[in-house]
């Protein structure tokens, strides 16, 4: 688990400089209190010994944090800690039983309940900076402007998106979507120390890109092109963080494929036909549901039977 | 090239050996011995002798009791003293015949000289004859009867010789020091396996952690001459020396669930067991000693013995100085699937393999937490079952469903414990299902038996 | 607008007429035939589905009480024979009372009594240790402490004295259901009957193992040195393999075997007073005395 809280230091450390202290607020509350709730809850809910030490809660916080936009008041971080410990965690039997993401239920509760906040992205403005620009997240001006009858490319030149700058930042959205590389980084650090295992996150990538690819050929005005799916709307932090959570995936190699090309492909419907701009979240709490029938139905082979 | 090893799971401890230096030594006889009739796989042995014979070594002091079954000779001369009940080292009773030692005569026919025989005798029935009445078993842990392995059931064919130097577990280095001290005698044992199962190609497969038995067994084959042996080095993986993953990793072939190496066309032996076969065939040597490792880091005086069966676990310890005082643990066999002593008053059997002392620190089991389902032991399990979902439905006493799941087929490795992040107890626990589910198969073999024989009457 | 409310009852309201229409006809197709009494006798059982009376849970029990022709097979213990007697009312059938039992645990070695050899650090499950070695102490019959037997019980009547080492036994709570006498691995829990005022004997130990070799591992221990056979005179006491078993069914209470036991293995409860053992012994002695008396004359 500490691994995944050191792969995670660099997203925290970019979102933290890119928006300044409101993002340190929302990410301090959001682990303590997740800390706090669960602590609270093994103590006088459940009277077991607490598993805070564990630092899975750490972690739920952090991916919270990073799930939401930095404008989100501390009282919203609060609530979504309380539904994604209290509810989709600690009411399953806490760690390693629960069925969905608990950050990611807690950022789906809020982004209902409180749209408001949870959509109202803002340009980041630097550790140091003062300049708040509004704006909406790519994916929210491509949905808008394709109601408005506008095409892709007249979208994509008035917004100034460009590549360079959804990898490195700089872009509207909330705080964890905004360093695509410090994600990779940390991606390839959970790898290399073999805590994750790449194929989830790679066959997610691989079924986004060759999705979007295949609608992009078809009518390159009304869909976007792989690339900009691949950077945008929080896929790279889905794909490398929650998706690969150990309690929600498939164990098995093409258990974890199934489910990586489920989460790419409900995640390219969502954004192309559904009326979110942005589907990996629910993609990924989709796909959590079917994970014990991916683990019942794809088992390794046993050695020696047929 | 990559390097051969099994297809599925496996892990990968340090290897620790650090015996690996120390030469093989006899140790002194101990004063008194006290020898098992149950050291091997089968129905216990029956004592031949009486209180106050006199024995010699080699002498046969208990006969089969059965075809799966072996000899057991006298590892020291001197007087039987007392036949009985004697706690093991897992402290559980059985029949130990005493014997005192005086002096060390061994019995006429016993060739003790060192000179090699490497003249293979020409009939394989001889040769599996002299194996069952040197009372050969499998060294490598199992102690399963030789003579068996070697008399295959009609139908089945051999078609390759497999002699196991893997040594896999972390600290063990006996097969090692045997391999580099007496190759010569290893390989000859190889040949006269090989020609007792009609004359088939023999592997000599060694971990590459070990180059210099790899370099000296490759010489000692060309220089023997002998047709059709090779050395396969094999990539470090455990459990490589577990007879179906080394069948897998030398000949690809997967032996079936609740089959024999047999039904696959092998068989295979151990280093230790080669040896031995040689000493039965070549110089009428039943087995009276084996080598065993005595190491462990907090143990003084690391050593390779060669003791004397039957020698007690107590007087080994005390000739090398004693129990240390940060020891917490000793296991015989090695740290992977070797058992704890509860008993160092117990005495060796023909199949103990080492003496290893652990501290408090090596052998604390962390505190059990959540499985958070991250699928490591599957992934280590080199027979490809789901250890978390086994270990689940042991708990819920679903013998049928572990069944279903394979719980049978566990070779009891201990990859998955090794492997598990959250220190859940899995082996315990799918050890416990295994058991059920084995004497439930064993249970619905016997009714289907009794069932055929009604049918016939 | 209206006119939208009153069409959404509608079709709500014939949609919902429908639907309860085709489960109806559903249900009487796949409708089983069931006898009636079986869910009589079901709500008269205590409903801990504890397995006591050896079948699945007290559905499948009452499903064969009703099926048996009588109900000399089938016993619940846990609802003991008020239960029983509901049940014969239900189904006409003959009482069949049944000494009230209860689970007593056959071994008396105590952390003190019974020095530890070696530690024991591995699974906390007496069948887990059973599987590895003897135990912990030099005896390899006794109670391994690791609480099989508590985990097992339904009814929070047995718990572990952390002073001895030992599960104890709640008389109170104790439905007999024999939980506990399956979760034992060294099968020392034994279903006895409860006695007369919960007025009991019975010998708390089943150490197999000759005398020296029993007393050495237990200071408690049967040694099987036979003297309450000999002194019992109901025939009650057996010794086999080393070690003495009361039967309950003859025993009668005299107490004269616990004061002669040489190693206090052999125990009385629930007795009002506690035991004079020397005034029994000498009352034992004197009636010795007059037999060899009369066996000379």
């Amino acid at each position: 688990m500490l691994d995944v809280v050191i792969a995670l230091i660099p997203a925290v450390i970019c979102s933290v400089v890119f928006y300044g202290w409101q993002e340190l607020l929302v990410l301090g509350v959001s682990v303590a209190s997740c800390v706090l709730l669960e602590w609270a809850i093994t103590k006088y809910m459940l009277k077991q010994p607490s598993t805070v030490g564990d630092l899975s809660a750490v972690i739920t916080g952090i991916l919270l944090a990073l799930n939401l936009p930095y404008t989100t008041p501390w009282w919203v971080v609060f609530i979504g800690a309380v539904v994604a410990i209290g509810i989709a965690k600690m009411t399953f039997g806490g760690l390693g039983q629960n069925i969905w993401n608990p950050a990611l239920v807690g950022r789906v509760f809020l982004l209902v309940s409180f749209p408001t906040y949870m959509t109202s992205w803002s340009a980041p403005k630097g550790l140091f900076g003062v300049d708040a620009v509004s704006g909406a997240t790519p994916l929210g001006a491509v949905q808008e402007g394709l109601m408005q009858g506008s095409t892709i490319q007249e979208i994509m030149t008035s917004g100034g998106y460009d590549y360079g700058h959804m990898l490195l930042a700089n872009l509207g959205g909330s705080a964890g979507e905004v360093c695509a590389l410090a994600l990779l980084a940390g991606f390839v650090y959970l790898c290399v120390r073999k805590v994750i295992k790449p194929w989830i996150t790679l066959s997610i990538f691989a079924t986004v890109a060759l999705t979007s690819l295949v609608f992009w050929l078809a009518d390159p005005s009304r869909f976007t092109d792989p690339l900009f799916n691949l950077l945008t709307g929080g896929l790279v932090l889905g794909a490398c963080f929650m998706a690969t959570d150990y309690v929600t995936s498939p164990m098995s190699l093409w258990g974890g494929v199934v489910f990586g090309v489920g989460i790419g492909f409900l995640t390219m419907m969502i954004r192309y036909f559904g009326s979110y701009p942005e589907g990996v979240s629910f993609a990924i709490l989709i796909m959590n549901s079917v994970v014990p029938l991916l683990n019942m139905w794809f088992k390794q082979k046993k050695f020696g039977r047929k | 090239m990559s390097k051969h090893t099994f297809s599925m799971g496996g892990v990968h401890p340090h290897d620790s050996k650090i015996s690996r230096e120390c030469a093989i030594e006899q140790l002194p006889l101990a004063p008194t011995v006290y020898l098992s009739v149950a050291q091997h796989i089968g129905a216990p042995s029956v004592p031949c002798v009486a209180v106050g014979d006199k024995v010699k070594v080699g002498q046969v002091i208990a006969e089969p009791g059965g075809f799966v079954g072996a000899f057991i000779h006298s590892s020291v001369s001197g007087t039987v003293k007392s036949v009985g009940p004697r706690a093991d080292l897992a402290g559980r009773m059985s029949t130990h015949i005493e014997i005192a030692v005086e002096g060390d005569e061994w019995l006429e026919g016993i060739d003790t000289s060192d000179t090699l025989v490497t003249a293979i005798p020409d009939d394989p029935k001889a040769i599996i004859d002299k194996v069952r009445l040197g009372g050969v078993v499998g060294l490598g842990g199992a102690t399963f009867p030789t003579h068996v392995k070697l008399s295959p059931p009609p139908g089945s064919k051999c078609e390759r010789v497999i002699i196991n130097g893997c040594e896999c577990e972390p600290y063990l280095t006996s097969d090692f020091r045997t391999l580099l001290e007496k190759g010569e005698q290893v390989v000859v044992g190889a040949a006269l396996l090989q020609k007792a199962m009609g004359g088939v190609p023999c592997t000599i497969a060694i971990e590459e952690n070990k180059p210099e038995a790899i370099a000296h067994i490759k010489e000692v084959i060309a220089k023997l001459g002998y047709k059709d042996m090779e050395v396969m080095v094999m990539k470090m993986m455990y459990p490589q020396g577990g007879e179906k993953q080394l069948i897998d990793a030398v000949m690809h072939r997967q032996v079936g669930s609740g089959a024999l190496p047999i039904s696959v066309g092998a068989v295979v032996q151990n280093v230790a067991t080669a040896l031995a076969v040689y000493d039965a065939v070549q110089k009428n040597k039943p087995i009276v000693d084996n080598s065993v490792t005595v190491t462990g880091e907090c143990f003084p005086k690391q050593a390779n013995l060669l003791v004397r069966v039957g020698t007690p676990l107590r007087y080994i310890v005390d000739y090398l100085g004693g129990v240390p005082a940060d020891a917490a643990k000793i296991i015989s066999g090695g740290p992977m699937m070797g058992r704890a002593v509860a008993n160092l008053d117990a005495a060796t059997v023909k199949g103990t393999g080492a003496l290893l002392f652990l501290t408090e620190k090596q052998t604390r089991r962390a505190p059990e937490t959540n499985c958070i389902r991250c699928g490591k032991c599957a992934d280590a399990c080199p027979m490809g079952l789901e250890p978390f979902l086994l270990n689940k439905l042991s708990k819920a006493k679903d013998w049928d469903a572990c069944e279903a799941n394979a719980a049978q087929d566990c070779i009891e490795c201990g990859c998955c414990l090794y492997s598990c992040p959250a220190h859940i107890p899995l082996l315990d626990n799918i050890r416990v299902g295994k058991g059920f589910v084995l004497s439930a198969i064993r249970a619905r073999a016997a009714a289907a038996k009794a069932a055929a024989e009604a049918a016939k009457k | 607008m209206v006119n939208l409310i009153i069409w959404t009852i509608a079709v709500v309201t014939v949609l919902g007429l429908l639907l309860a229409l085709v489960l109806y006809l559903v249900a009487q197709k796949f409708k089983v035939e069931e006898d009636p009494r079986i869910d009589e006798v079901e709500k008269a059982m205590p409903g801990a589905n504890c397995g006591g009376c050896g079948f699945a849970g007290c559905r499948a029990f009452a499903e064969a009480a009703v099926k048996a022709p009588n109900l000399d097979n089938n016993y619940c213990p846990v609802g003991g024979n008020d239960t029983m007697a509901k049940v014969a009312a239900i189904l006409g059938y003959e009482i069949q009372e049944k000494a009230p039992m209860v689970a007593v645990v056959r071994c008396n070695g105590t952390c003190e009594a019974r020095p530890r050899v070696n530690e024991y650090d591995g699974y906390a499950s007496c069948y887990v240790k059973s599987l590895l070695y003897t135990g912990d102490t030099g005896c390899s019959f006794g109670c391994l402490g690791c609480g099989d037997c508590v985990a097992a019980c339904q009814f929070g009547a047995l718990s572990m004295d952390p002073a001895t080492g030992m599960p104890v036994v709640d008389q109170e709570k104790c439905t007999a259901c024999g939980a506990c006498v399956k979760a034992c691995p060294k099968r020392i829990i034994e279903l006895r009957p409860k006695g007369p005022r919960g007025m009991r004997m019975y010998v708390s130990c089943i150490n197999k193992d000759k005398g020296p070799v029993a007393k050495k591992a237990c200071a408690n221990a049967c040694i099987g040195c036979g003297i309450c056979a000999k002194t019992c005179t109901h025939d009650a006491i057996v010794v086999e393999g080393n070690v003495a078993y009361i039967d309950a069914s003859k025993c009668k209470l005299c107490r004269e075997c616990e004061a002669m036991c040489p190693t206090g293995a052999i125990h009385g409860v629930n007795f009002p007073k506690p035991l004079d053992k020397d005034a029994v012994k000498e009352r034992i002695k004197i009636r010795n005395q007059k037999a060899k008396e009369a066996a000379n004359e």
